[in-house]
């Protein structure tokens, strides 16, 4: 237990607060810090890099999808011999196609997500000084700032970075004579992903410790708020999946680079001739990405589902309803999580029999998600509900996951699974599901704690625009790719002129072009608000501004490194106790009283 | 000169929101905070009604701009299809109830139970009655998808009908091979190390003499109105997927691993120019796994054509094996039938 006495040592030195704050360098402070709180903001400004970036690839991309015939003068510019004579080449199409779905998949929804809410959150709500190893963490987002760098770097390779998708299945992948991108783009690409699966594998480590050791005295786990639950299935999840993805990567590596045929057999390229690699299975790789992959797809929605129960309980002036139905569920989407990969491989000619198994998987996680969402329902039923920004992104959220998860029945079923897969129907499916619906999870969070993070208040009048007008374009953008899908429209197309059976969509690929360009302003609008808000916002004059009763409301504004001055609060009662008695809310600090009701 | 201008516009919309947004700060102040957080809880609290109507009105108008231009329109071009789209009807009909109903209630509760200093919210935490009744019913309409969902997909992935044709489609970068099995009905063996992309397209072996007689076709395939086809796919380089929307099916072309798939083709390209009303119309094969810089481009075409038609196609055709061999063609030289005769024999 000598983390334990460290963290004591820590905290005395807490009690002595002008002593303390000597000891911190620029250095100590704001790059090499140890404290989860620090560490939570760099994971997110460098998430926000990320999601600014990627965001800017979908423009670029959706200016090429929506005005195939126009050239621009300025993307040339901008990116040379990428965009010759104004008008971006398939190469950088399909580069700019990849990149924005690993940076927003990996980097933002994973690390930005994650990274930033586990690490503010955990020891701040489970009280808590910091995590169980402060070292370790501080590994884990330098490891994510190497896995950038490097991704960054690869854009700026002579042959372009890696353009085969996402999912970078061999032999695609694996073949630099199949495509330029696949050479010295896709080494970095994996050397950056492998760092990234270590930084996510020190801080999911880190997370589920932190969660089953450190708790507070009283804070038995039934009385943690759900955004722990949700964080702590999480990790959990990330821990026992990212290895088989690097698993996965590795054998892609040797493939690669030492003449093995894990995925290559009979193949032959068009300018190179026959390869010698026989025997292996190209299927083989998407099964253990797709066992990763799957469990991705929860690693980044569960911990918007967490936050917002929580919003939604504390603006409703409401206990969540189902407290353990919400644990319970959380704890089968985690389990099914794992059984359902091969649903992205319907069409790959898997065992008929496999497929059958995983439908039937498939499609039991709509009862799970269905639960969550009636609970949703009820806790905004009979509350007295406070629209903050944070609340309306919650809100937004719900609709957001009933309209893509709905969409997951169709595309779980392998039949139908048969007619849509690879369309526009998925690209609306899972954007709307797992990246808007997580992105506006984090915007909650970020709304939510914001005071918390910087002791300031942001302007609400620019989240109600910055919320309206997101959700409304997130609907617009999305919304018509359905139809899209519905007349099998493929995705990773450059350009649909050449297709009869696609061509009709011109007018309104221009239009979602349009909606997109609108909807990226006003993030820039919202980021605007946050960094103009940490330095020139309104100071918080209130250490618990939106009246709720978790632990991090108890902690000072601007709390130091340890978190609370003097003895870690006490934990007496479960954290949705609004509205009990009449009484509008009490703090989970809040002894029982006599004749308080029983729930 | 454009480009500034934008920038510009859209820098001074910028820093009019952000006005606007900073004198409202201050306007709440003046006027107590309490006061003016109840007013914007009023404002989007209105703004959830306004958007559920906005949004329905949108789903619906969104439909009636679209739909025409899906597939929906039209029946599916194979009698498999058929049962895809009718378990599509199915699908969407419970899935668009329940995108209805709950997107209605979360909406309307929004608005409904906005903050109110009369109202006493009511501590409701759980109901195990409640909780067993939406685990149940989900799971039910499950089932029941599930069970259409499953049946379907066994006669998909399952045997085809013993009169079926065969057809091999090839993907590479970035096209499509076909080969038929020519006169004998059997396709000959190939090795991907005899590929030469000038005179043996697929590497087949010419000592075997079942691939002497195959046909091998580029561009468009040729399948029978009415009799099931079964399509044994394959790649030459990387995965590749034959996507046939208007089939309703797909399925990957992978290097080293055959995958098959079967349908029946229900109209001919020229029964489908009339009942699309589009005199272009043609079956088009899709890529619908991402292969490379290519990938958009990678088109087959499938002519159904009815039987005699097909026949009189087919009798045009000559077998892969003069291409490889020009010399050892009867109709092109006639001087060498004997080594012809001779290798025919063999």
């Amino acid at each position: 237990m000598s983390h334990e006495a460290v963290l004591h040592g820590d905290a005395h030195g807490h009690d002595d607060h002008g002593h303390h704050e000597h000891h911190d360098t620029f250095l100590t402070k704001y790059v090499f810090s140890q404290d989860h709180k620090m560490i939570a903001k760099q994971f997110l400004i460098t998430g926000m890099v990320w999601a600014v970036l990627g965001g800017l690839m979908s423009v670029l991309f959706r200016l090429q999808l929506g005005y195939p015939d126009s050239t621009f003068p300025f993307l040339e510019d901008l990116l040379g011999k990428w965009a010759k004579g104004g008008r971006i080449t398939p190469e950088a199409y399909y580069a700019l196609v990849t990149t924005h779905g690993t940076v927003l998949v990996f980097f933002v929804l994973t690390a930005g997500l994650s990274g930033t809410f586990a690490n503010f959150l955990i020891p701040l709500q489970v009280g808590a000084r910091d995590m169980a190893s402060p070292f370790m963490n501080m590994l884990s987002y330098w490891f994510f700032f190497a896995a950038s760098i490097v991704m960054l770097s690869s854009m700026f390779v002579e042959t372009g970075p890696f353009s085969g998708g996402w999912t970078a299945y061999p032999p695609l992948s694996a073949l630099g004579d199949a495509s330029p991108g696949s050479k010295t783009g896709m080494d970095l690409w994996i050397v950056s992903m492998a760092l990234f699966v270590v930084s996510s594998l020190l801080g999911g480590l880190n997370y589920i410790a932190t969660i089953l050791n450190m708790r507070t005295k009283g804070m038995s786990m039934t009385r943690l708020p759900l955004t722990i639950w949700a964080l702590f299935f999480t990790a959990v999840l990330g821990v026992l999946s990212f290895p088989v993805l690097f698993s996965g990567f590795i054998l892609l590596i040797f493939d690669r680079n030492f003449g093995t045929s894990f995925y290559l057999s009979d193949i032959f390229v068009n300018g190179v001739g026959a390869l010698p690699n026989e025997g292996g299975s190209a299927i083989l790789y998407q099964h253990l990405f797709w066992f990763l992959g799957h469990p991705e797809v929860y690693i980044i929605l569960l911990p918007a589902m967490g936050m917002v129960s929580e919003i939604l309980s504390i603006n409703s002036r409401k206990p969540i309803f189902g407290y353990m139905a919400m644990i319970g569920s959380l704890f089968a989407i985690a389990i099914l999580a794992f059984l359902v990969w091969a649903h992205h491989m319907f069409v790959t000619g898997l065992n008929p029999f496999l497929g059958s198994v995983f439908v039937l998987l498939t499609l039991l996680i709509a009862v799970p998600s269905a639960i969550k969402v009636f609970n949703w329902l009820t806790t905004l039923w009979r509350g007295n509900i406070r629209f903050t920004p944070a609340m309306l992104f919650a809100i937004g959220f719900v609709s957001l996951f009933i309209s893509g998860g709905l969409t997951g029945i169709w595309l779980g079923n392998s039949a139908l699974d048969i007619h849509l897969h690879d369309t526009y129907f998925v690209i609306a499916h899972f954007h709307i599901v797992m990246g808007v619906a997580s992105m506006f999870g984090m915007f909650a969070g970020i709304y939510h704690w914001f005071p918390k993070m910087y002791g300031k208040q942001l302007n609400n009048t620019l989240g109600y625009i910055h919320f309206w007008v997101t959700i409304a374009g997130a609907y617009l953008i999305f919304w018509p790719m359905h139809y899209e899908g519905l007349a099998g429209m493929p995705r990773r197309y450059y350009d649909f002129s050449i297709w009869e059976s696609f061509k009709q969509f011109g007018e309104l690929n221009k239009f979602i072009s349009l909606v997109s360009m609108i909807v990226f302003m006003v993030q820039l609008l919202f980021l605007f608000n946050f960094f103009y808000s940490i330095f020139k916002g309104r100071k918080l004059t209130n250490q618990n501004p939106w009246d709720a009763t978790t632990l991090e409301w108890t902690a000072p504004i601007n709390p130091g490194h340890g978190n609370w001055v003097g003895e870690i609060p006490e934990v007496h009662r479960w954290p949705y106790d609004y509205g009990k008695d009449g009484v509008d809310f009490i703090a989970q600090t809040t002894p029982v009283g006599a004749d308080e009701s029983q729930h | 000169m454009t480009m500034f201008l934008t920038i510009a516009v859209v820098v001074l919309i910028f820093v009019v929101i952000f006005q606007i947004a900073k004198a409202s700060e201050y306007v709440s102040v003046l006027k107590g905070e309490e006061v003016s957080r109840k007013q914007n809880n009023k404002i989007n609290g209105l703004l959830m009604v306004v958007f559920l109507v906005l949004g329905l009105v949108g789903v619906w108008y969104c439909n009636e701009l679209l739909y025409d231009k899906t597939l929906l329109v039209q029946d599916a071009a194979s009698v498999e299809g058929a049962r895809v789209d009718s378990m599509l009807w199915v699908t969407l009909a419970v899935t668009g109830i329940v995108f209805i109903a709950t997107q209605v209630i979360l909406f309307v509760f929004a608005y409904k139970y906005q903050e109110d200093t009369n109202r006493k919210v009511v501590f409701f935490a759980h109901s195990t009655k409640l909780e067993l009744i939406w685990t149940v019913i989900p799971a039910i309409a499950l089932t029941v998808l599930v069970v259409i969902g499953l049946r379907n997909w066994f006669l998909f992935t399952g045997e085809p009908p013993k009169n079926a044709m065969v057809v091999e489609v090839t993907g590479k970068q970035f096209g499509w091979i076909y080969r038929y099995p020519g006169k004998d009905g059997s396709f000959g063996k190939k090795y991907y190390k005899n590929i030469d992309n000038a005179s043996n397209s697929l590497g087949l072996i010419w000592d075997d003499e079942l691939a002497q007689d195959d046909i091998v076709m580029e561009q468009t395939v040729y399948l029978i109105k009415g009799k099931p086809v079964k399509l044994v796919l394959g790649s030459r380089d990387v995965i590749h997927d034959v996507g046939l929307s208007h089939f309703r099916l797909k399925m990957d072309a992978v290097p080293g691993i055959p995958t098959t798939m079967w349908f029946t083709p229900k109209y001919t390209t020229k029964e489908m120019k009339e009942l699309t009303g589009n005199p272009n119309f043609v079956y088009e094969i899709s890529c619908d796994q991402m292969c490379g810089n290519g990938h958009y481009s990678m088109k087959g075409v499938i002519e159904v054509v009815d039987q005699e038609e097909f026949d009189a196609i087919m009798a045009k055709q000559k077998p892969y094996y003069y291409t490889a061999f020009p010399e050892k063609d009867p109709s092109a030289a006639p001087a060498d039938t004997t080594v012809v005769a001779a290798v025919v024999k063999k």
